[in-house]
């Protein structure tokens, strides 16, 4: 089996503060921790477990600045063979489909079995970017997959519908999957994988190494973002301030005015 | 002006809720506008549903194929690419569900339209098609031109509007014929349903739910004490269950359970949106969250802003002792 992992670097804004900038068409991300997006650690775990089932490659690709390599050797030192990272300077504004282009740029002539995505990116949470590469690869998908079992040219993968429900659909491979969270358990990264990990390729790509220009995949964008702002709470809860101590007994009160205790 | 298209949600023989959603929100666009509302129905058999569409909608186009009879991205995606071929409407909106993650990308790239998903709002203004969506887990609201085009595609996520009754718009119920070629890539098995657990959370009047923020499975008992004194259940969000902390029918969210009990009480829990879906409509919210910005406090009616593992111990002793004493 070959496979290709997509896999983004991205902010973890779960607990900072997101502050948006003064132009008001991104945040402002110099103080963020950044790591690989949730979803796309659980593809690469798939994947790995794929390769050491049944052997072939795996192969981790980004499109993202020099920074975005710390989640390439991460994937590297998880057991990914090689990795490739693509980037120009203009791509902060590629939407999901514009980043789904370059990746069909990078990815058609490369060897595969299987291609793996996150379902969605946490931070613009397009839901995108898996589906319209299979389209633009001309192969099959699903999406939302929380188990794979592969087949004879064929995998049988299940996808998670609303309320727990599954469907069960058989996939003639090449396909490419978007992998929901909780399919597997992640590894950590050891300390001998970093070690292995820094004797691996990296390799760092143009958009005219791809045969592209910035022009032409930002042409095609869905999407400009306009404005970005803290969206006005619906409803705002009460806080209840004071020490933890008083802010139980305050808790204690109001539960047994409603009758909840 | 033309017509507004929604894609009739539905599965094993219900329509789902986000299609009558979309449908008042496609109404609304539609009036404004001057244009029509238009419900698109692919499946089989699904009479019925059309003529439920028809209190909803002006015009109901139903293509009723033994092929069409589950939901499959590739058939779908057939039937939809000759539909807006033949009919151009201004929109086209779906779920951003299971269904619509699975198609919409697909559609629009092999028609060379644009997509905006996940939108929690949309304005035709003019020919222009302006959205809004969220970004960083609803931190922050996004609102964002789509590309010009002929066909705008959206999907929209659930509970973003409130779907109206039906307005009594006696529906035009129009039966189309579509070709649709049976795939060999890619084929529908079956579906299956969740596991039942020993616990059914959806019939408790008490829920404590533990999220992220609980770090590890070993501090789970000071969760458990706390749902203990209170005489209510744990439940949780996804990632306690993708760790495999907690079973699946603990699992509170789009993708888990639905509860409506007299007292949820969020601890460590950001308010992913996927989560409020499966939480919104209890009686009583508590949310205790050391982050203020966190999404959470803008659903519940009290919030606690500090430290978990300094505010649970408290509230649990305090608890005990009320009831104690
Ligand atoms: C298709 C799909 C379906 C999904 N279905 C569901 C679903 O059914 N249910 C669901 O829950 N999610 C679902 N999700 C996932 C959802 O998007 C979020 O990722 C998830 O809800 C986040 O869970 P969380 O709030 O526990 O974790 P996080 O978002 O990581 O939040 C943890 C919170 O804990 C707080 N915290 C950390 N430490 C402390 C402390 N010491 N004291 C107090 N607070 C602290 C942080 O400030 C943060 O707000 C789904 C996602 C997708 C794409
Ligand atoms: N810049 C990127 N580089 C590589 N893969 C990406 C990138 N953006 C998104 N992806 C992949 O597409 C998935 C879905 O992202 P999105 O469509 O942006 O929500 C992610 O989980 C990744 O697997």
């Amino acid at each position: 089996m070959d496979i290709i992992v997509c896999v983004k670097h991205v902010p973890d804004t779960t607990e900072a503060e997101v502050v948006i900038r003064e132009d008001q068409r991104g945040i402002k991300t110099e103080d963020l921790p950044y790591v690989i997006n949730e979803w796309d650690e659980y593809a690469i775990e798939e994947a790995i477990l794929m390769k050491e089932r049944l052997g072939g490659t795996v192969v981790a690709v980004t499109v993202g600045p020099e920074e975005a390599e710390a989640t390439l050797r991460r994937c590297l030192a998880k057991g990914a063979d090689w990795a490739m990272r693509i980037w120009d300077e203009g791509l902060e504004e590629a939407d999901g489909f514009a980043i789904a282009k370059v990746l069909h740029a990078a990815i058609k002539d490369m060897k595969y079995d299987l291609i793996l995505t996150g379902t969605q990116a946490g931070d613009d949470g397009y839901a995108v970017v898996g589906v319209a590469l299979a389209e633009l690869l001309g192969i099959p998908h699903a999406a939302l997959v929380k188990k794979i079992e592969l087949k004879d040219g064929s995998a049988v993968v299940h996808r998670e519908l609303e309320g727990g429900l599954e469907e069960v659909v058989e996939v003639r491979l090449p396909a490419v999957f978007t992998i929901q969270t909780g399919i597997n358990e992640p590894r950590y990264v050891s300390i001998m994988g970093i070690k292995r990990a820094r004797k691996k390729e990296l390799r760092v790509v143009s958009l005219s190494d791809l045969g592209l220009t910035v022009d032409e995949v930002l042409q095609s964008s869905w999407l400009t973002i306009k404005r970005m702002y803290v969206p006005p709470p619906k409803k705002q809860a009460v806080i209840i301030q004071g020490s933890p101590a008083d802010v139980a007994a305050q808790i204690v009160e109001i539960l047994k005015s409603k009758g909840l205790m | 002006m033309r017509d507004i298209f929604v894609l009739a949600e539905h599965r094993k023989g219900e329509i789902r809720d986000i299609t009558f959603e979309m449908l008042s929100k496609g109404w609304e666009l539609a009036e404004q506008a001057g244009g029509t509302l238009t419900a698109v129905l692919l499946g089989h058999n699904v009479d019925e549903h059309a003529s439920k569409l028809a209190e909803y909608a002006k015009k109901v186009l139903v293509v009723d194929n033994p092929l069409l009879e589950n939901f499959n991205a590739e058939l779908y995606q057939q039937a939809l690419a000759h539909i807006i071929k033949e009919h151009k409407p201004t929109l086209l909106m779906m779920g951003h569900t299971g269904f619509g993650m699975d198609l919409a990308p697909a559609l629009a790239v092999q028609l060379g339209l644009p997509l905006a998903t996940d939108c929690i709002d949309l304005c035709l203004d003019g020919g222009r098609l302006l959205v809004t969506r969220q970004m960083y887990g609803g931190k922050v609201n996004v609102e964002a031109a789509v590309r010009v085009a002929e066909t705008y595609l959206v999907t929209v996520r659930s509970a973003s509007f409130e779907a109206k009754e039906g307005v009594s718009a006696g529906g035009e119920i129009v039966h189309v014929d579509v070709p649709i070629q049976e795939v060999d890539y890619k084929r529908f098995v079956q579906y299956v349903e969740p596991p039942k657990g020993e616990v059914d959370i959806t019939a408790a009047d008490i829920i404590v739910s533990v999220g992220r923020g609980i770090r590890e499975e070993k501090n789970l008992p000071l969760i458990e004490e706390l749902a203990k004194a209170l005489g209510g259940v744990v439940a949780c969000s996804r990632p306690i269950v993708d760790k495999g902390w907690l079973p699946k029918d603990r699992q509170v969210g789009s993708s888990g359970k639905t509860v409506r009990p007299k007292l949820y009480i969020a601890i460590g829990i950001s308010g992913a949106f996927q989560h409020v879906l499966g939480m919104k409509d209890s009686e009583m919210i508590i949310a205790i969250n050391k982050d203020p910005k966190a999404p959470i406090f803008s659903v519940a009616d009290y919030g606690v802003v500090d430290d978990l593992f300094k505010v649970v111990p408290e509230l649990t002793k305090k608890i005990q002792e009320a009831k104690g004493g």
